[in-house]
């Protein structure tokens, strides 16, 4: 309960917390302290509905450098390379202003990464929104992609891929995803820690505004109130948008790399959601030290800004270091090379002996660093003690009804010609937009299975290994069976790295999901967790970071549950680049995997893309067999790992059967290449078109020889057909020119653009 | 073995790509700060891409009052080989180095894509190994990457053969389907396309590299003779 009209209700603050707070002060709090608590508890930065639950994740492994709880997750590549990696949300400022709500998440994101030592080398934004026969949806993913180009390509990162979903119930909260990853040698890594009493907080970067105050409360951890999502958007919200510049970031980051270079910097730490107040108390608490904040020596953008403004903006392109004071001129040195503003603003002293006899590291916020302090808290408690709910969680009574509408059973076939070019949609009207190349690492860019990139950069040891990102979800599995959908997001995404033959070495997630406050959204937020911890046990891969994006609903609808997966995975010799969909005249087509899905039903079509269209949003959810599927995986990555450390192979293409069935990946090979096939008759209709994971379409030239390979292992292979001519047909169900399936795939997503 | 400069402005982000480029092709290439104003000792001088200053105002318009650009003026009038990819293409039209301007892309969306380049003339330092009707796939990474100049100089251009590459299928709405032009003398190139970009096949095209050894050899060859 909040009470609406009460000044910590006004702040997101509930009743029982406000109670809490003054449990944890002694004493009531003043304005300035409740506006930190407000901030700090919020659901954003505290996770205080989801923590207990991400507990039951699996975190470690003996590459794992950094876990969960810092600024981005570590692994160690190999080689002296560690590579960072994390993901985000930025969901509901994109809602209101794509454009900045977009550019932000992407200046964001780069901060965590390069917080950690890392120089950015990439980055991916899976983004979801409504059908685009809907104007407001149409201007929402033309100001998100540019808003992305804009900002990622002057700040100098490329962005490398990505996801592009369409579904009604992302027509009021679209999402906006983005992952970065960056690498620096193993030595350098830092973390967001202050130590070292006498050392000094240096603010580095932008001044500070009015912009983006309360984006983590107000905005960030509740839902929409508009029924429509379009003209009744919460207008009043738009002053919590945060607003980027690109060229502050690209001079901030040059400038931060040169001071971790140079070996100046104690502790660092980004300034994002929740502003300086976050960036002290996390660093403090981390440190077990206390910290002086003197706001009046923060640089500020307007006059008369009062005290909880310049604590809680989040005024973009902001950075804390923590410095020791002799190397205060260095530092100064390097910032004025790069034209970025340094400035003291605080000083890390010694935990303090309270009234009650305890002592705390306590972050307090003075007008002069001698001056009068106006605001006195724990460091930890804004940063590590807010409150944990264990929300009420409750299968929702209606899913039992929406199983039993199983498309699987009675959907009528149609004509799967029309079906097919209807699920064909290249996204590379997104993707030319954005500079995918910088850095001479991309050896497979977007609008594949899975991005490859060299593992190289400015500074770093030379290595022959790469590197490969995906980033996976399937909300359609995941509204039917939070579980076993998040379980096989996880795999799907495992499948696209063996597309480009890396093998999974971590995985992140952003969960993007409803109101915490509805019972059916925490069980599906917790169904989802748990479907997530046994693929990455069953697949022994660590989840060494995440982000949970709570109250994504409009209207009181809340969004189909949308964990997103961001997969990394390591190549250990990559001199050539894999074979990719680039099949050939003659070549022999096999499916590589389990042909059927794990139960009585071999092709489920619950979940579907091809039943989604319908209409159909019901069904059941099936899995994989786990014998074929721990076969399948490392032969196929395997398989293109020897292909890119520059071995002969048989092997001319592999694209892993994803969104749309094996119809959907057979076409888009003939529209990538203008080679036809033809695959002899399928064992039913609902094999074109059903999506379990798993399974891989792959070309040979030597088919006796790749079914050898592939029973010496058990992975099962099925030939389908014969690469060829200018027509894909498939048995007596699909017959299409070449001609006509490039054009509806080049077409689609421009001409629903263009519509009007 | 040549000696490469590769100036950097604040904002700048190619130019540890064109470093890489020039060092893979025996060159002794080192950055220079934006504040530098004395190129001394360098025998070929690279502008890289990415949005100098921000490209507040518009692309090149602020960068050609940083120091260097004097030099740079000074080390091409002497006869120093200059080379402006993509921003840096921007840069010298801005500071005058050559003549016409860069406008927003025909569809108004930044593009990054392989292209196909013609080389129209063989007379400049950048294409002097190239043979003419050459085509070479690099990729095109811009927002405002369309040439534009006056009649006048359209037809200088074709006259004296200043016309170094152009699009075969143009992305962007150039002129004359123009991706790079030179100055009289042909030793100072600016081109849209990212030649450094294209130096492996592991990352799609090697077809850079025929330019790039122009660029880095011209200054030996012009010495030689």
């Amino acid at each position: 309960m909040n009470s609406p009209a009460s000044l910590h209700g006004a702040l997101g603050l509930s009743d029982e917390e406000f109670e809490q707070i003054k449990a944890v002060l002694g004493r009531d709090p003043n304005h300035l302290e409740l506006a930190l608590f407000g901030v700090m508890w919020s659901e954003h930065c505290s996770y205080k509905s989801s923590r207990l639950h991400l507990r039951r994740l699996p975190t470690t492994g003996a590459h794992v450098l950094v876990g969960p709880g810092e600024n981005a997750g570590v692994i160690d590549a190999g080689d002296g390379i560690a590579v960072a990696i994390r993901i985000e949300s930025h969901n509901h400022p994109s809602a209101i202003e794509p454009y900045q709500g977009a550019a932000t998440g992407v200046g964001g994101i780069l901060r965590d990464v390069f917080t950690m030592g890392a120089r950015p080398l990439a980055v991916m934004d899976p983004l979801f929104f409504g059908e685009l026969n809907d104007a407001r949806q149409r201007w929402l993913v033309e100001g998100v992609v540019s808003g992305i180009s804009g900002y990622g390509n002057s700040v100098g990162v490329p962005t490398i891929g990505g996801e592009l979903t369409f579904d009604d119930c992302y027509s009021a909260n679209p999402l906006v995803n983005v992952l970065c990853v960056g690498a620096l040698p193993v030595e350098r890594l830092v973390l967001g820690v202050a130590s070292g009493v006498g050392n000094l907080a240096v603010l580095l970067g932008s001044r500070t505004g009015r912009d983006g105050i309360g984006g983590v409360s107000v905005l960030a951890s509740a839902g929409f109130s508009g029924e429509d999502g379009a003209a009744s958007i919460d207008e009043a919200k738009r002053p919590s948008v945060q607003v980027g510049d690109p060229y502050e970031e690209k001079r901030l980051i040059e400038a931060c790399l040169e001071l971790l270079d140079g070996g100046y910097v104690v502790g660092i730490q980004d300034l994002g959601g929740a502003g300086l107040v976050c960036g002290t108390s996390e660093t403090a608490a981390r440190g077990g030290v206390g910290m002086d904040v003197d706001v009046t020596a923060v640089p500020l953008r307007e006059l008369g800004m009062a005290p909880y403004e310049i604590m809680t903006s989040e005024s973009q392109e902001r950075m804390v270091a923590i410095i020791t004071p002799e190397n205060l001129a260095a530092v100064q040195a390097i910032c004025n090379k790069w034209e970025v503003r340094a400035s003291v603003v605080g000083h890390v002293v010694a935990p303090t002996v309270g009234a009650d006899g305890v002592t705390r590291a306590m972050l307090r916020i003075r007008d002069g660093f001698d001056g009068e302090i106006l605001a006195e808290v724990p460091a930890s408690a804004l940063a590590d003690e807010a409150p944990l709910y264990d929300r009420p969680r409750e299968r929702p009574d209606w899913l039992d009804a929406v199983l039993a509408d199983d498309p699987t059973d009675d959907e009528p076939i149609g004509s799967p010609n029309d079906d097919l070019l209807d699920l064909l949609v290249d996204p590379a009207w997104v993707y030319r937009q954005y500079d995918s190349q910088l850095f001479l690492n991309t050896v497979v860019g977007p609008g594949r299975d899975a991005a490859l990139l060299r593992l190289a950069g400015p500074g770093l040891p030379a290595s022959t290994k790469g590197i490969a990102i995906s980033t996976d979800s399937n909300p359609r599995w995941c509204a039917l069976d939070p579980r076993l959908g998040t379980a096989l997001t996880v795999i799907e995404g495992v499948a696209n790295l063996a597309c480009v033959g890396a093998t999974a070495k971590a995985v992140v997630n952003c969960l993007n999901f409803g109101n915490p406050e509805h019972p059916a959204v925490m069980w599906q937020l917790s169904e989802s967790i748990d479907g997530m911890a046994e693929a990455c046990n069953g697949l022994n891969l660590p989840v060494i970071g995440g982000n949970v994006s709570l109250y994504n609903e409009s209207g009181g609808n809340d969004i189909d549950p949308t964990p997103v997966m961001g997969l990394l995975g390591v190549i250990d010799h990559l001199v050539a680049p894999p074979p990719g969909w680039n099949w050939r005249d003659g070549d022999t087509v096999v499916l590589v995997g389990a042909r059927h899905a794990d139960g009585d039903v071999p092709f489920p079509l619950g979940g579907s893309r091809w039943a989604t269209r319908r209409h159909r949003r019901g069904g059941h959810l099936t899995g994989v067999e786990p014998g074929a599927l721990h076969a399948t995986l490392p032969f196929v990555t395997g398989e293109v790992a020897s292909i890119c450390a520059g071995h002969d192979s048989d092997v001319t293409a592999v694209h892993d059967v994803g969104g749309g069935g094996l119809a959907t990946a057979l076409a888009e090979m003939v529209a990538v290449t203008g080679i036809g096939a033809r695959v002899e008759e399928l064992e039913g209709h609902g094999e074109l078109f059903s999506e379990f994971p798993g399974r891989f379409v792959v070309a040979t030239n030597d088919p006796a020889a790749f079914s050898a390979r592939a029973a010496d292992v058990g992975a099962p292979v099925a030939v389908l057909g014969v690469v060829g001519g200018e027509r894909l047909t498939i048995g007596n169900a699909v017959d299409l020119s070449v001609e006509e399936i490039a054009r509806r795939r080049a077409g689609a997503l421009v001409d629903a653009l263009e519509a009007n | 073995m040549t000696r490469v400069g590769v100036v950097v402005f604040p904002g700048s982000n190619c130019e540890y790509d064109a470093l890489a480029a020039m060092t893979s092709l025996g060159a002794d290439a080192e950055l220079v700060w934006h504040s530098v104003t004395d190129l001394d000792g360098f025998d070929a001088i690279i502008l890289p891409g990415g949005f100098a200053h921000g490209d507040y105002l518009r692309p090149g318009a602020l960068a050609r009052f940083s120091p260097v650009m004097e030099a740079v003026t000074r080390f091409a009038s002497d006869g120093g080989s200059v080379l402006g990819i993509c921003n840096g293409f921007q840069v010298l039209t801005e500071a005058g180095l050559l003549p016409g301007a860069l406008q927003k892309n025909r569809g108004l969306t930044f593009l990054c894509q392989p292209t196909t380049l013609v080389v129209s003339s063989t007379a400049s330092v950048l294409t002097s190994h190239a043979t003419l009707g050459q085509e070479l796939v690099i990729p095109i990474n811009h927002f405002s990457g369309s040439y534009t100049c006056d009649d006048a100089t359209y037809d200088e251009l074709i006259a004296n053969d200043r016309i170094v590459l152009t699009y075969k299928e143009n992305p962007n709405g150039s002129r004359g389907d123009i991706a790079g032009i030179t100055n009289a003398r042909g030793n100072v190139v600016g081109l849209m396309p990212h030649p450094e970009r294209a130096m492996s096949t592991l990352l799609g095209s090697d077809d850079g590299r025929i330019l790039l050894e122009s660029f880095v050899t011209a200054p030996i060859a012009s010495f030689v003779l």
